[in-house]
């Protein structure tokens, strides 16, 4: 079904998205070279899943003692399991996955900070191994390479009315207009700002754009419905979507970029210092815009029919807008002057009385609590029922 | 002359009118091998409030590790600092710098992918919105404070001529640029002490003159200096007294004129 790989594929995305948002976090602004930003969200997945499945998080002991039987008289670990509980909310187990994703954090910064970043970038590496050489290995923990399966998901047996669905698809419309309108206002404070004369070409091309992405929209409308209803000769149905997609993705490509240099007045023969790199950044983001109306439209379907998926999908979109934007509050603060101030100089920023530790342990731990919450998302991904 | 060797633990710098006053900072002491080599040794250097004070030296003489080990950058093996009349050997080099000690650096060292107002910005102390939890429950007050410290920037960016610059790149700073806007910082966070290592260095004679100028302007509105400086015609002209050092250890110290004629400074310098 092509929503569906469609939504798989937004899904998949968006929660590496989310990802690199730790990241971002970690090395963009503070400058701590990790390697193995993996870890934090395979904490988070594994701690979501094992919090939330029936009697797992309760039987861990009996399969603590089973695997090292010199803990077989341990009377504390059999207590520990009447007082562990059969299941947690998963709102409760994606909290505590973020948080020990944090704490791995702490114990990396703790052990490392103090020593120049190449240590860091040493010892992420080695942390993200031993993370996962334990969860491959420490079968009473992770169940190891058998897996786990069967745990609840969110959203999983949730059937909304049309007034809901209706509302979600407001919801994510709303996202993606801001978006798209953040891009906008980025391109126009370039330093080649859009000039008068290029303001009728800009309209029209945007006219354009939205013409194309329209038609795109109601010949994948055409082309879902059709499938639904009848059923042509595959072979002639590939055909006359392959047609369709082509007269209309195209163009809309074509305007895109259109717009896109029209908005920053760029002619092609005067670059900047790095044109080629100017131009490819440039049309990346063209490429970029262009695949988040693609997967617009196929989310908006997919909400319509509503599937598992398409619910996860909205709640991850909706779950990264929010970090987004608090991301974007701290990192225009003070507190983020401090982290690029150490990115840029740790010396300087020392200099000026601020704690470098604990600026560099602060986004170490924000970082890996936002990959341990793309963890969350990772692991529920795979509906595997 | 000769025998104003430091040897006793009083302060020996002095205070020009003689009266019996507390240094604002005072060392003794200091200490620091690098392996084999003995950087500085036994060290002292008391500047008093108000001052203009002079560090000199040869090249290798051990100038800037004394700094370094004034602000812990490097971590001294013996001795003691006193500034303001707390002990400050022992705080990490963030916290003496909110007492109210501030360093530049010998190369200047600006924060390049910052603006030049962020890099006035971030020098401002105890900041409201440095702590992550009042952004979400003081965004007024953080508001409020950044308002604020942008007019005190933007104030002290024009004393030197910087604000024409305010919201460019401070790596598109020329190199005396950098040297003004990296005092304008310290000049943010509200010193009682700066010290500054070499302002006049990789700098043209008519900026230095500025840079002088700048230095005795602000000495005058409150704030001490010392200085590290090779330019002799700068230690001439703005210093109080005037510490040498050679070899990591403590030569002589003086007015201007004194050190000049003394001869012991001049063989260090100029060899036998």
């Amino acid at each position: 079904m092509e929503i569906g790989y469609f939504v798989s594929l937004a899904l998949f995305t968006t929660i590496y998205a989310l990802f690199s948002l730790g990241l971002s976090l970690q090395w963009g602004y503070t400058g701590l070279i990790n390697f193995g930003h993996i870890a934090f969200m395979t904490i988070g997945a594994y701690t979501t899943i094992a919090l939330t499945l029936p009697g797992f998080l309760k039987e861990m002991p009996q399969r603590l003692i089973e695997a090292y039987p010199v803990l077989q008289g341990q009377g504390w670990l059999l207590q520990l399991q009447t007082i562990l509980p059969e299941q947690l909310p998963l709102l409760v187990a994606v909290m505590i996955g973020a948080g020990l994703a944090a704490a791995l954090g702490l114990l990396i910064g703790i052990s490392t900070l103090r020593l120049r970043e190449d240590y860091l970038a040493i010892v992420t590496i080695g942390v993200s191994e031993v993370v996962r050489l334990v969860a491959l290995n420490e079968e009473w923990l992770t169940r190891g390479p058998r897996g786990v399966f069967n745990y609840p998901l969110p959203l999983a047996n949730w059937a909304p009315s049309l007034p809901v669905k209706l509302a979600m698809i407001l919801l994510l419309t709303l996202i993606c207009g801001w978006v798209i309108w953040q891009l906008w206002q980025w391109l126009g404070g370039q330093p080649q700002g859009p000039q008068r004369h290029q303001q009728g070409l800009l309209r029209l091309l945007f006219a354009g754009y939205a013409v194309c992405v329209a038609g795109a929209a109601l010949c994948w409308w055409f082309a879902f419905s059709l499938s639904l209803t009848i059923q042509l000769p595959s072979l002639l149905q590939e055909l006359l979507l392959m047609v369709l997609r082509l007269a209309m993705v195209l163009p809309a490509v074509i305007c895109g970029v259109g717009i896109v240099y029209a908005r920053l007045e760029q002619p092609w023969h005067q670059g900047r210092s790095q044109p080629w790199a100017t131009h490819l950044s440039l049309l990346t983001l063209t490429l970029g815009m262009g695949l988040m109306v693609m997967f617009y439209g196929a989310e908006v379907m997919a909400l319509y029919t509503y599937s598992y998926k398409a619910g996860l999908l909205w709640l991850l979109l909706v779950t990264l807008t929010v970090i987004l934007w608090q991301m974007e509050t701290w990192v225009s603060s003070p507190w983020g002057r401090v982290l690029t101030s150490i990115r840029e100089d740790e010396e300087v920023a020392k200099a000026l009385g601020k704690d470098v530790f604990s600026y560099k342990l602060q986004s170490l731990m924000l970082g890996g609590a936002i990959a341990g919450i793309a963890g969350a998302f990772y692991a529920w991904q795979f509906d595997l029922y | 002359m000769d025998d104003n060797y430091p040897t006793a633990v009083e302060p020996i710098g002095g205070d020009p009118q003689g009266q019996p006053e507390m240094p604002l900072l005072t060392a003794q002491g200091l200490s620091k091998a690098f392996g084999g080599i003995q950087a500085v040794q036994d060290a002292q250097i008391d500047v008093f409030k108000g001052q203009i004070v002079g560090l000199i030296g040869p090249n290798g003489a051990g100038k800037t590790t004394l700094f370094n080990l004034l602000c812990n950058f490097i971590a001294s093996d013996r001795g003691r600092i006193i500034f303001d009349g707390e002990p400050i050997q022992h705080l990490p080099p963030h916290q003496i710098a909110l007492q109210g000690m501030i360093r530049t650096f010998q190369v200047a060292r600006v924060l390049s992918r910052l603006s030049v107002l962020d890099n006035m910005l971030l020098a401002a102390p105890h900041q409201t919105g440095e702590r992550l939890q009042n952004l979400w429950w003081r965004s007024h007050l953080i508001r409020k404070e950044e308002r604020h410290l942008k007019e005190k920037a933007q104030v002290i960016l024009e004393s030197v001529g910087l604000a024409p610059k305010i919201n460019d790149y401070a790596g598109a700073l020329s190199g005396g640029q950098r040297k003004l806007l990296e005092m304008a910082r310290a000049l943010m966070a509200d010193p009682k002490l700066m010290l500054l290592d070499e302002p006049a260095a990789g700098v043209n004679p008519t900026l230095i003159n500025q840079i002088c100028e700048y230095i005795q302007q602000w000495n005058q509105g409150g704030i001490t200096f010392l200085i590290i400086e090779h330019n002799m015609d700068v230690i001439m002209s703005l210093c109080d007294r005037v510490w040498v050092l050679a070899e990591g250890q403590n030569l002589a110290v003086g007015s201007p004129a004194e050190i000049q004629a003394n001869p012991k400074v001049l063989e260090a310098y100029l060899g036998q």
